[in-house]
């Protein structure tokens, strides 16, 4: 395998691994906005959930007890966004933005208060660490023309996060097309007056929505902290939240085109990344900041448009009022 | 909901009540013994400072279809809502079979057999209607078996009672028609044997309509109770055993249809005698003013909205536009009053010629004397937030009515809108009152106002008394004839039949963006309209 192809894969193999947040949190808005919600505070939930995972983790020396209080604070942040968005109909945007303001300023302070060193979370050891995963076979077919350095980097030695980010997305496409719940959130993000006169609780409704987009944004949080960082750092988040809402517009508010748009940002990070220093023809040797920004560039020319206009849920954004 | 309408004094309507419940007893009492399918007493409902269910008593038979008839805003739809479970009643008792029940939800009205089709019919779009049929009763947390089951009882449903649809279209791209079989569809598919319709013809041509009506008889037939909500007195004679009739959050009158008449009916419903002709006599025409020639409109995506549109508006007569809602009447306004730009043809307005790469806009045509009264008051006629003074200056702000310089001369627009409002029959007569504090009826009072004093050359009005009550109806309409026979030229817009063929002296009606028939004046008659509006008949002859 020549040394280009080499580089192609480990490419791909990262791609992977900085799709995973993307992918839930893409999920974690599909879910809430589907239902008419809009949620902007998927950043905020994804940094108070990675700050919950890196601290419980270090604390506990358990993985799986930062996992939990990942998802924890993170339905707690969705909750408080649905008390003000669905009980109070606020506006959902205004609500967002505070959930993230709140995340933002809240870990910092709670991270300096309890560990002293900055903001930071102490390094985790492996055990407070989600591990890689060998796939059976792995090592025995790496030999194995083509497919097996295929296998081999790819498809084997990611952590057990990343296997479920792929899984979540049929099931999420499972859940919205197939099942009572799916049809159901797929009718009230719509219109919300055909779920109420189908006898049906327009808000227990949207509340379970944002519930599933707080566990699904919770695992993306830990993932940042405990499995693809070794310990929480300030602002580790650093706009992934914005990056998957964009992808997950993109991706026209479906899960597998969602997926698409996550492994496209992914990409764009990971080939950024490596492209660093590298001598092109013409333009001489790329410009690192350039490369680094790629990813935030190509979200703003995404969410402007330019790849044809996506078609929003007709009630999101917009409070379930009765009586009047 | 146009709940301000009720805020005028209480006191004659309460004393009619008073012997409508004598009257309701004693109609209920010569029937068998059973208990009625549905029975209000004492509805009570209150939106803040306005009472929109006042006492309500109501009893309806088991397997009749009995109509409520009343001006918008006279409480109807919020009494179908209560019964409905949709809004929570703040006093009184439903009953249902002679059980009182209790009613927290819709769920609780489609538990108790209750079923609504709304006038905006809550479906959803982006679903198929075995989807829409599905929603609420799944058969279960995975859909695939409810998805079979309702499938087959659609199938069986449908074939009864001539319900005929596709289940697997798209709901939104059902013409409207079909959408209202897939509501009724839904609400039979739960099981509902009381059948409550709130407004259900507003949306459909005279011919679906028609239909609706012989569905609804076989229905009734079958035993199911159908309790019918509507203005529209001819449909109360046509389709209905009793009817009740509302007036400001009251129940006024019960009769049966065959011993009542539409003049009664009209009486009652407005507190007073109405004119039903107020054509008065045809209109002399005079010059054209307005040409219209081979205009072709598309909206933002594309999509044709406008298709070789041609007329020809004279001075001095009413050119009604007839068409079912959304055949492209609404761009037709927004072309010729200058919101849109036609994107092919030309219009010849006051000797000056507008064309696509010449486009006019809105107060170039004003400042040459073109009003216009828009469909929608609430977003386009008025800005609800500010005064009435202030509103009755919009798109003349320039003009000398509001000083004519930099600044406003306050005190000449207030002094101005009051007369306005006294000559317009604006009630409260006060400039100083927020428009989102007048009626429906008041605030188009005050848009038809501010437009007809601009003395125009030409006037386009859109559905120029939707939503609003008979008498402010007579009084708009009489303003339009008057304003004709000083010589401008009208063209009035609008869904209901009634209305255009009743004012204008000419009637071209629109469907699918172009024009395709012409009656004059007193050969149109609604069945031959009706088919033209529906698309069929007559081939395109408007040239």
């Amino acid at each position: 395998m020549s040394e280009f192809a080499f580089q192609i894969l480990l490419t791909l193999d990262a791609t992977l691994r900085l799709a995973t947040p993307l992918i839930f949190c893409a999920l974690a808005g599909l879910f809430s906005e589907r239902s008419g919600i809009i949620d902007i505070s998927l950043e905020g939930k994804l940094l108070g959930s990675a700050f919950a995972a890196g601290a419980v983790a270090s604390v506990t020396g358990s993985v799986y007890m930062g996992l939990l209080a990942a998802v924890g604070v993170s339905i707690s942040m969705s909750l408080v966004h649905g008390f003000a968005c669905i009980t109070h109909r606020g506006n959902q945007i205004i609500s967002g933005l505070a959930v993230n303001i709140l995340a933002s300023g809240l870990t910092v302070t709670l991270g300096i208060a309890l560990f002293q060193r900055g903001g930071q979370t102490p390094t985790l050891g492996p055990n407070e660490r989600f591990q890689p995963i060998e796939l059976p076979f792995a090592d025995a077919l790496a030999q194995a023309p083509l497919l097996g350095p295929v296998y081999d980097e790819l498809v084997s030695g990611h952590k057990l996060l990343v296997y479920l980010a792929f899984i979540a997305v049929p099931l999420a496409a499972l859940v919205l097309t197939r099942t009572r719940f799916g049809l159901r959130l797929r009718a009230v993000g719509e219109s919300p007056e055909a779920v109420d006169s189908a006898g049906v609780s327009v808000p227990w409704l949207r509340y379970r929505a944002v519930i599933v987009a707080g566990i699904l944004c919770g695992i993306a949080g830990a993932y940042l902290s405990t499995a693809h960082g070794a310990g929480f750092i300030r602002e580790m988040s650093a706009g992934k939240g914005y990056i998957a809402l964009a992808a997950m517009i993109f991706g026209k508010w479906r899960p597998w085109s969602a997926l698409f748009a996550c492994l496209l940002f992914g990409f764009l990070e990971a080939a950024s990344s490596r492209l660093i220093g590298v001598e092109f023809p013409i333009i001489g040797e790329a410009p690192t900041n350039l490369m680094l920004v790629l990813p935030y560039i190509m979200t703003v020319v995404l969410l402007a448009g330019f790849f044809g206009r996506a078609e929003a849920p007709s009630a999101l954004g917009t409070p379930y009022v009765k009586e009047h | 909901m146009e709940m301000e309408e009720e805020r005028a004094d209480q006191s004659e309507a309460a004393e009619a009540s008073a012997d409508v419940n004598a009257d309701a007893n004693a109609n209920a009492g010569g029937g068998d013994a059973s208990p009625p399918a549905v029975e209000l007493r004492r509805i009570n409902k209150r939106f803040g400072a306005v009472q929109a269910n006042r006492d309500i008593d109501l009893a309806v038979d088991r397997g009749s279809i009995t109509g409520i008839i009343g001006e918008n805003g006279a409480g109807k739809s919020t009494l179908v809502s209560i019964l409905y479970g949709f809004y929570t009643a703040d006093s009184g008792e439903i009953r249902i079979d002679g059980t009182p029940i209790r009613m927290a939800g819709s769920a609780d009205a489609i538990e108790h057999g209750i079923g609504m089709v709304h006038q905006h019919f809550m479906l959803v779009p982006t679903m198929s209607v075995l989807e829409n049929a599905m929603l609420g009763r799944e058969g279960g947390p995975r859909l695939a078996e409810g998805e079979r089951s309702t499938r087959a009882r659609m199938a069986e449903v449908s074939a009864a009672y001539g319900l005929e649809i596709d289940p697997d279209a798209l709901v939104g791209e059902l013409p409207v028609g079909l959408q209202q079989r897939v509501e009724i569809l839904k609400t039979l598919l739960r099981g509902a044997r009381i059948l409550i319709l709130d407004e259900p013809t507003g949306v459909l041509t005279p011919q679906e309509a028609d239909r609706l009506f012989e569905i609804l008889e076989i229905l009734k037939r079958d035993g199911v109770t159908i309790l019918l909500i509507t203005h529209k007195l001819r449909e109360i004679m046509a389709a209905t055993d009793a009817v009740y009739v509302m007036r400001r959050g009251e129940m006024v009158a019960r009769r049966r249809t065959r011993e009542t008449s539409q003049e009664e009916l009209a009486r009652l419903m407005v507190g007073r005698d109405v004119l039903f002709a107020v054509g008065g006599e045809p209109g002399e025409p005079g010059a054209p003013i307005l040409a219209v020639e081979s205009l072709g409109h598309a909206d933002e995506r594309g999509a044709p909205r406008l298709t070789d549109i041609r007329f020809e508006l004279r001075s001095g007569e009413i050119l009604g536009l007839a068409g079912v809602a959304g055949n492209g009447q609404s761009e037709l306004l927004d072309v010729l009053s200058g919101i849109a730009p036609p994107q092919s043809g030309r219009i010849d307005f006051a000797g000056r010629t507008f064309t696509p790469a010449s486009p006019a806009n809105p107060s170039l045509l004003r400042d040459m004397g073109l009003a216009h009264i828009p469909e929608d008051r609430q977003q386009r006629g008025l800005v609800l937030p500010f005064t009435a003074s202030e509103s009755s200056i919009l798109g003349y702000h320039a003009g000398a009515e509001a000083g004519g310089g930099i600044f406003l001369a306050l005190a000449a627009i207030r002094e101005r809108c009051g007369l306005l409002m006294e000559r317009y029959d604006v009630r409260p007569p006060d400039p100083g009152l927020r428009c989102g504090g007048f009626s429906g009826g008041n605030q188009q009072k005050m848009v038809v106002a501010r437009e007809l004093s601009a003395a125009p050359k030409a006037l386009l009005v859109g559905q120029p008394t939707r939503g609003v009550d008979i008498g402010a109806i007579e009084f708009i309409h009489s303003q339009l004839i008057e304003i004709r026979d000083a010589g401008c030229a009208i063209l009035l817009v609008s869904v209901e039949l009634d209305e255009i063929m009743s004012l204008s002296d000419r009637i071209l009606v629109m469907n699918a963006g172009r024009i395709v028939g012409e009656a004059a004046r007193g050969e149109a008659d609604a069945d031959r309209i009706g088919l033209m509006m529906a698309g069929v008949g007559e081939p395109a002859a408007a040239a």
